[in-house]
C-alpha cells in the first residue's frame, strides 16, 4: 500500500470513529445518567485516539528508514568499499538505491546481491510499517471506544489534546526561524574566522573575487562592505522619499475625504500596486524610468550613468506606496470619531482636524508603517539588481550605479560555488547584516504600534 | 407606544429672552425620520435639561444646534434653528465661526493626544484669537480656573491630557470648550461616563457657568435634570412631548408619557 492510499485509509477511519463514537456516547444515556461532555465530543475523542498514534508511528517511520536501511545495507557492501569508508560507501549506495529503483545507471555485477537485498528490505519494510500503523489505528479505536463512559472528561481531554496540536504547529515555525538563524550564524563565524569583523565592517573596497586556486595571481579578494551599505542606504532613502508622502497623503485622502464609491475603486486599485512582481517593476526600472533620466540627465547637462540609484530608488519608491498607504489607512481609520468631533465642536475645518488632531493621534502608527516600508526597502532585490547595477561604487552621488547587500548577495551565490569559499561565506555574513538590520527595524515598529494600540483600547 | 399624530407639545416650548429658537425642526437619517417637528426656545443663561429614553433622539437634536450632523453624510435637516434671530442654516453662515459660538461637550471625555495646555489652546489657535503667547497663557489659565481644574493641573501643564482622570478629562474638555469664549454650550450625556464625586464637581461647574452661558443639557439622570436645569424638555420617539420649568416636569408632569417616564415605567 503507498503512503496516500495509506493517508486516505486513515481519514476514514477518522470518520468512522467519530460517528462511532459520537453514536455510543448517546447510547450511554440513560435515565438519571447524564453525558460529562457533547456527544461530539467523545467522538473526536476516539477519532483522536484512531488516528493520531498511527500518525505519530508513520511520522517516526519516515524519520528512521533511510538511515536503518543505509546501515543494514552497508554491512552488505563489498570489502574494499567498506574499508574506504565515508564518501565511498555513500557513493556506492545511491548507486544501488539508483539500480533497485531501475534507474538507468550501468550495472555493476560487485553491487548485485546488495540491490537484491535492497529490493528485499523495502517490500518487507512497506510490509511491516502497513500493518503495524494500521494495526495501531484499530487498537487506538478499539481503546478509544472502551473508554468512553458518561463520566469520561472528553471535552477537557478533547481540548488539551488540541491544545498541543496547535503548540507543536507554533513550534515548527518558531524551529525553522532558529535553524535558519543559526544556519547563518555558523557561516557568518566562518567567514569571519578569515576576514576580520572589523574589515567586513569598516572596509571601503568590495571586490569578492577570490583565487581559486593556490597558483592563481592577483584577486585576493576584498571584503569590505561599506560600498553596499552606503548603497543600500541610498537607495532605500530614495525610495522612502517617494513612498513616505504619497502613500501618506493618499492614505489620507482615502480614509478623511473619499466618498465610500471613491474609496471603494481606490483603494483596491493602489492595492494592485502591491501585487505586482517586483521583476516587473525591476524591467520597468531598467527599461523605462533609467533611460527617461538618462536623456533627462543629458538635457540639462548632467551626467546620468545607465544603471542608477536614482531610477532603482524611485520604482522601489512607487512600489512602497501601496505598502505605506494601506497601513496608515488603517491606523487613520482608527483614530476614534470621537477625537474628530471635538476638534470639529470647537469650530475646527477638516483640514485643521486632520493635520493637528488625527494626523498627530495617528502618528506612533504612521511611524511604524514607515518603519516597516524601510525594511521592505532594504530587503528589496530584483529591481536594485536589473537598475542599479553591480558595480560597489563608494558614492554619494544618486546618479551613479550603486549595489546594495541584496544583490551582492545574489551575484555572490549565482554559479557553481565552493561551499567554503570566502565568497560564498561572504554572503552568509552580508546576509546576517540584513537580518539585524530588518530584526531592529521591524521589533522597533512593532513596539511603536503596540504602544499606539493601548493608547486608545 | 407609537408616534402621535401631531402632536403639539405640552406646557411652555417658548420664553421670554429666547437665545436659540427651534422652529419645526425634522431631521432624517437617509429615509428615516428621527425628530418631528420640534419647536423650542433656549433662555439666554438658563440650563435646559433635555430628558428621554435611549434613542428618542436628544443627542440628534442636540447636534443640530450647532450644526455637528452636517459630519454626517445621511443627515438631512429641515425646518430654522436661529441663533439670536439668526438662522443657522442659512447658506451665508460658514460653520467654523457657529461652532465657536456653540460650543459642544460630548458624553466620552475626549481630550486630544496632546499637553493640557495644548488641549486649552486649541480653539483660541485655529480660531487666530490671540496674537502673542503670554495672552494665550491668560485664556489657558482662564478657562480651567472656570472650569475647575486649574489648582489641579497648574503644574504640570505639560503633561498629556489623555492621562488625568476620567472627571478631570472631561472638565479639561468644558475649559477647552470655554477657551473660545462660546455663547452657548451643548452638553451630551457630560456625567455619564464619570463617578459619582467627579458628576458633582461638573454639575457645580454647571451651575457657576450658567452666569455667562446658555446651557443645553443631554442626561439621563432625572436628578441631575432636577439638580442643574431651570426647565425640562421630554422627548419620546423624536418628538417633544412636554416643555415646562424643571420642579414642575417633576412634580406634576402635564403629559402622560411623562409621568411614565420620570416615575421609571419605561426609559
Ligand atoms: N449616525 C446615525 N445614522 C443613522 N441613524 C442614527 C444616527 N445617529 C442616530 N441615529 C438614529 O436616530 C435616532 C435618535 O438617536 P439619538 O439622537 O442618538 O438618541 P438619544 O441620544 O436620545 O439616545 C435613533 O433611532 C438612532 O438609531
Ligand atoms: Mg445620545
Amino acid at each position: 500500500m503507498t503512503f496516500s492510499i495509506l493517508l486516505l485509509v486513515i481519514a476514514v477511519l477518522f470518520v468512522i470513529a467519530y460517528v462511532s463514537g459520537a453514536r455510543r456516547a448517546r447510547s450511554l444515556v440513560t435515565p438519571g445518567v447524564t453525558l460529562n461532555s457533547l456527544p461530539g465530543h467523545y467522538g473526536s475523542l476516539v477519532a483522536l485516539w484512531t488516528c493520531l498514534p498511527p500518525l505519530l508511528l508513520m511520522l517516526c517511520w519516515g524519520v528512521l528508514e533511510t538511515p536503518v536501511i543505509d546501515r543494514l545495507l552497508a554491512a552488505q557492501l563489498p570489502a574494499e568499499v567498506q574499508a574506504e569508508g565515508g564518501n565511498r560507501i555513500s557513493l556506492a549506495l545511491s548507486k544501488v538505491r539508483n539500480l533497485a529503483g531501475g534507474a538507468n545507471v550501468q550495472a555493476d555485477p560487485e553491487l548485485a546481491p546488495v540491490v537484491l537485498h535492497l529490493k528485499d528490505l523495502q517490500s518487507r519494510n512497506s510490509m511491516l510499517s502497513t500493518t503495524l500503523v494500521l494495526a495501531l489505528a484499530l487498537a487506538g479505536f478499539g481503546f478509544g471506544l472502551r473508554r468512553l463512559a458518561p463520566a469520561l472528561r472528553a471535552r477537557n481531554e478533547v481540548e488539551s489534546i488540541v491544545k498541543v496540536l496547535l503548540f507543536c504547529s507554533s513550534g515548527v515555525a518558531v524551529l525553522t526561524t532558529v535553524g535558519i538563524l543559526s544556519s547563518v550564524l555558523y557561516e557568518a563565524w566562518m567567514f569571519f574566522g578569515r576576514v576580520p569583523v572589523f574589515d567586513f565592517l569598516f572596509g571601503t573596497t568590495w571586490s569578492p573575487q577570490v583565487a581559486l586556486r593556490a597558483d592563481q595571481s592577483g584577486s585576493s579578494g576584498s571584503f569590505g562592505a561599506v560600498p553596499l551599505f552606503a548603497g543600500t542606504l541610498m537607495i532605500s532613502m530614495i525610495a522612502m522619499f517617494i513612498a513616505v508622502p504619497i502613500g501618506l497623503m493618499s492614505a489620507i485622502y482615502l480614509s478623511e475625504y473619499a466618498t465610500p464609491r471613491v474609496r471603494s475603486y481606490a483603494k483596491p486599485a493602489l492595492e494592485v500596486l502591491a501585487g505586482i512582481p517586483t521583476v516587473v517593476y525591476g524591467f520597468f526600472a531598467a527599461l523605462t524610468v533609467a533611460p527617461i533620466l538618462k536623456s533627462l540627465g543629458a538635457d540639462i547637462g548632467l551626467e546620468v550613468s545607465s544603471e542608477s540609484a536614482l531610477a532603482a530608488g524611485l520604482v522601489m519608491g512607487v512600489m512602497i506606496i501601496p505598502f505605506v498607504s494601506s497601513l496608515s489607512d488603517d491606523v487613520i481609520n482608527a483614530v476614534p470619531q470621537a477625537l474628530r468631533d471635538g476638534s470639529y465642536g470647537l469650530g475646527a475645518t477638516q483640514s485643521e482636524t486632520i493635520r493637528q488632531v488625527v494626523i498627530p493621534a495617528a502618528l506612533p502608527g504612521i511611524v511604524g508603517a514607515v518603519m516597516l516600508a524601510v525594511s521592505r526597502a532594504i530587503g528589496e532585490t530584483m529591481i536594485v539588481a536589473m537598475a542599479a547595477g553591480l558595480a560597489a561604487n563608494l558614492t554619494a552621488n544618486p546618479l551613479d550605479s550603486v549595489t546594495t547587500v541584496t544583490v551582492q548577495i545574489v551575484t555572490l551565490l549565482v554559479g557553481d560555488q565552493e561551499f567554503d569559499s570566502s565568497k560564498t561565506l561572504a554572503a552568509f555574513a552580508l546576509g546576517l547584516v540584513l537580518f539585524l538590520v530588518t530584526l531592529i527595524l521591524n521589533y522597533v515598529a512593532l513596539k511603536v504600534v503596540q504602544k499606539y494600540r493601548e493608547q486608545y483600547d | 407606544m407609537s408616534i402621535i399624530e401631531n402632536h403639539q407639545t405640552d406646557g411652555e416650548p417658548f420664553c421670554d429672552s429666547p437665545k436659540l429658537k427651534a422652529r419645526g425642526v425634522g431631521v432624517f437619517y437617509g429615509d428615516k425620520q428621527a425628530i418631528f417637528d420640534v419647536s423650542l426656545d433656549i433662555g439666554a443663561n438658563e440650563v435646559i435639561a433635555l430628558i428621554g429614553p435611549s434613542g428618542c433622539g436628544k443627542s440628534t437634536f442636540l447636534r443640530c444646534l450647532n450644526r455637528m450632523n452636517d459630519t454626517i453624510d445621511i443627515c438631512r435637516i429641515t425646518g430654522e434653528i436661529l441663533l439670536d434671530d439668526e438662522d443657522i442654516y442659512a447658506p451665508k453662515i460658514d460653520v467654523v465661526p457657529l461652532r465657536a459660538r456653540v460650543g459642544m461637550v460630548f458624553q466620552k471625555p475626549n481630550p486630544f493626544p496632546k499637553t493640557i495646555f495644548d488641549n486649552v489652546a486649541y480653539g483660541p489657535r485655529i480660531h487666530g484669537l490671540v496674537n502673542h503667547r503670554h495672552e494665550l497663557e491668560e485664556i489657558v489659565e482662564q478657562s480651567l480656573r472656570r472650569a475647575g481644574l486649574w489648582s489641579e493641573v497648574k503644574d504640570r501643564l505639560d503633561a498629556p491630557g489623555t492621562g488625568l482622570s476620567g472627571g478631570q478629562q472631561q472638565r479639561l474638555c468644558i475649559a477647552r470648550t470655554i477657551a473660545v469664549d462660546p455663547e452657548v454650550i451643548l452638553m451630551d450625556e457630560p456625567c455619564s461616563a464619570l463617578d459619582p464625586i467627579a458628576t458633582a464637581r461638573i454639575e457645580e461647574l454647571i451651575d457657576e457657568l450658567r452666569d455667562n452661558y446658555t446651557i443645553a443639557i443631554v442626561t439621563h439622570s432625572m436628578q441631575q435634570a432636577a439638580r442643574v436645569s431651570q426647565r425640562t424638555a421630554y422627548f419620546h420617539l423624536g418628538q417633544l412631548i412636554e416643555v415646562n420649568p424643571t420642579d414642575l416636569v417633576f412634580t406634576k408632569p402635564q403629559h402622560a408619557l411623562t409621568e411614565a417616564y420620570i416615575t421609571g415605567r419605561f426609559g
